[in-house]
């Protein structure tokens, strides 16, 4: 079988059962009342990752973030951070720094105080403290503001001063709550890689959460898709988004056309479903699925061909009448109706500034695919 | 729109500041006469002010009220600022709602009762009466108010500053002192003057928790008026006037420049963004 891909391939400790894990979730439930914030969650980090937790709001992971800096005691379940056990340890003695959603910047103090200021509860002496502080300001490039306080300054200055503050002690683990979340979407996408350099300028553990997919595509070493308190699958942003393990997943990250049908046959890892619009083959994810079950064949936009006729020796062939156009400048998206009432999404790169004839309205076309394009998902 | 203005706007104006301020105005014009009647004119002088400051009787009231106010506010905003994070901070816990009423009750008892309980309260401990009990007294009532001004502030004051504190390597209680308290400063110092001024100008409830010694200005003033006005007292009145207003026109213009100040950086930052 093809692989999926990588992109990173030199660093994957979580592919190494030797790797020892830096922060580890075992069993952690967290609850609020009768509210269940975190079920019965399980999860090792490695020391380096950058990790994203991902997830619609309300769905545990700033809760999971919480209880790795202090604020929150598991309510059952263990936690532990460099092989020791966190339970009971008050967040000002963990070596762990996080990065608040809000920033939390001291309003009373200067840029310069507020980076400082973790250095001094240490009681680091005042000389190295602003040989530090000046690095810290030139590396988030803020070094004429220093004096300043945080209500001068503009959000993405703001954002820059929180992560300064909180990397200033050198902690060996960064927590980001939504770190980018209130920044507009130019200022979102540079920042986003100045992230990531610091972070192998540092050679820190990242643990970040966001509800923004495309931010944790961008970043990640590994994700982790989150849903009302469990970790519904964690992996590569390749395998995430190529081989996810079901339709929420599939779902929450990009666009995803998922197409039902009950199973006909299986073959090793190839399934035929029978769906209202005819049958489907495509690739099984998990090792098994029982024949007559309900199954859903999920595809991107991006992997299904568009003609007006019907290209031979296609595996999946299904035709339809286009019912939406949208021009996105990279790409056009077209909404096709099948037979069944169905629509299908199909995304064309716009490789040619000019098309003769390009399809329009109401146009029947014929939509097809690889087996190997989509996945069968059994959930 | 602009509002124009009508003769009904004007003189409803007029009514209104002439209802508000004209008994002052009148206390203060009268406390500047020659005359020894208080309702006569005589003409413009200041002897009744050299006068009270040879009135031993007074000043030794008026020394008895500072400090009573100052540190029954003092210690009334230390107590109040703990209420209030409690209430705040702790919202699950058993009989917070009881803990609540509890204490927001004085600010709607009537005075009279709070003066005779606390009277009886002493009584029965055996407490001598005097600058102390004024003071408790004083401490009981204007606590709530405290509690009330500076739980308004901490609602809206972000926890997560205290939290980032607490994540930078500092321990909770100095997060409190080095974070959340110069945030919250400006309300404190609200409520603390609040206390102040309840305390200078209560009367009902001093007279009944005060002993001998402990005479405090306004039941000195009270009980004067009862053998007639006299223009000292107009002079007493007119200075404490005075004081009140310097004290509320500086806090308004202090809180304003901040506010003008903050606005101004604000769109400072965003232009240069």
């Amino acid at each position: 079988m093809p692989s999926l891909g990588s992109i990173r391939r030199s660093f994957t400790p979580w592919d190494d059962p030797g790797a020892k894990p830096y922060i580890s979730f075992q069993n952690v439930t967290k609850r609020f009342g009768s509210f269940v914030a975190v079920e019965n969650l399980s999860l090792d980090v490695y020391e380096r990752e950058f990790f994203s937790l991902l997830g619609p709001s309300g769905c545990g992971k700033t809760t999971l973030l919480r209880m790795l800096a202090g604020f929150e005691e598991p309510t059952e379940g263990e936690l532990f951070l460099d092989g020791q056990p966190l339970k009971g340890v008050p967040p000002h003695k963990r070596p762990v720094n996080m990065m608040f959603q809000s920033y939390a910047l001291f309003p009373h103090m200067s840029v310069a105080d507020n980076i400082a200021f973790g250095l001094k509860q240490d009681g680091m002496e005042k000389a190295a403290r602003d040989e530090r502080v000046q690095q810290m300001l030139k590396l988030v490039k803020l070094e004429e503001f220093a004096r300043r306080k945080p209500h001068q300054l503009s959000g993405g200055q703001r954002q820059r001063v929180a992560l300064a503050r909180s990397v200033a002690k050198r902690p060996k683990l960064l927590i980001l709550d939504e770190p980018l979340g209130a920044l507009d979407k130019k200022l979102r996408e540079e920042t986003q890689f100045e992230l990531m350099d610091l972070q192998q300028e540092l050679g820190l553990t990242f643990m970040i959460v966001t509800h923004d997919q495309e931010e944790a595509m961008t970043m990640s070493d590994r994700i982790a898709v989150m849903d009302k308190g469990i970790i519904v699958q964690t992996g590569t942003p390749v395998e995430i988004y190529e081989a996810p393990n079901s339709r929420y997943v599939a779902d929450f990250i990009g666009s995803v056309n998922t197409l039902e049908g009950k199973v006909e046959s299986s073959n090793g890892d190839r399934v035929v479903l029978d769906g209202p619009d005819g049958k489907i083959t495509g690739a099984l994810r998990e090792a098994a699925i029982n024949k007559g079950a309900t199954a859903w064949f999920a595809i991107r936009p991006e992997k299904i061909g568009i003609s007006r006729t019907r290209p031979e020796g296609a595996v999946n062939a299904f035709e339809g009448e286009v019912w939406d156009i949208a021009y996105l400048g990279d790409m056009t998206v077209l909404n096709v109706k099948l037979g069944s009432g169905a629509v299908v999404q199909a995304a064309m790169l716009n490789r040619f500034r000019l098309v003769e004839e390009p399809i329009g309205y109401d146009e029947r076309v014929w939509l097809t695919f690889g087996a190997e394009s989509g996945i069968v998902l059994d959930r | 729109m602009r509002k124009r203005w009508t003769w009904f706007n004007i003189t409803s104006v007029i009514f209104g500041f002439a209802f508000l301020y004209l008994p002052i105005v009148l206390l203060v014009i009268y406390s500047f006469n020659e005359s020894r009647l208080v309702t006569v004119w005589a003409g413009f002088s200041t002897k009744w002010y050299g006068e009270l400051f040879r009135n031993q009787g007074l000043l030794d009231a008026a020394w008895v009220t500072v400090r009573v106010a100052f540190l029954s506010a003092s210690i009334a905003t230390v107590l109040g600022t703990l209420a209030a994070v409690a209430l705040v901070r702790y919202t699950r816990f058993n009989g917070r709602t009881l803990f609540t009423g509890m204490v927001y009750a004085p600010l709607v008892m009537p005075e009279v009762i709070t003066g005779l309980s606390l009277l009886l309260l002493f009584v029965s401990i055996n407490f001598a009466r005097g600058f102390w009990t004024v003071t408790l007294a004083h401490i009981t009532f204007s606590l709530c108010f405290v509690a009330v001004v500076v739980q308004s502030r901490l609602v809206s004051f972000d926890r997560s500053l205290e939290e980032a504190a607490q994540d930078l390597g500092c321990p909770p209680f100095r997060a409190f002192t080095l974070i959340t308290l110069p945030v919250i400063l400006p309300a404190v110092i609200s409520g603390w003057m609040l206390a102040f001024t309840l305390s200078l100008d209560d009367l009902v409830i001093a007279s009944f928790t005060s002993g001998p010694g402990a005479t405090t200005l306004p039941m000195k003033i009270y009980s004067q008026v009862r053998l007639g006005v006299t223009p000292e007292i107009n002079a007493v009145c007119t200075l404490l006037i005075g004081v009140v207003t310097i004290g509320v026109i500086i806090a308004s213009l202090l809180t304003k420049s901040r506010e003008v100040r903050r606005r101004r950086d604000e769109q400072a930052a965003l232009g240069n963004h």
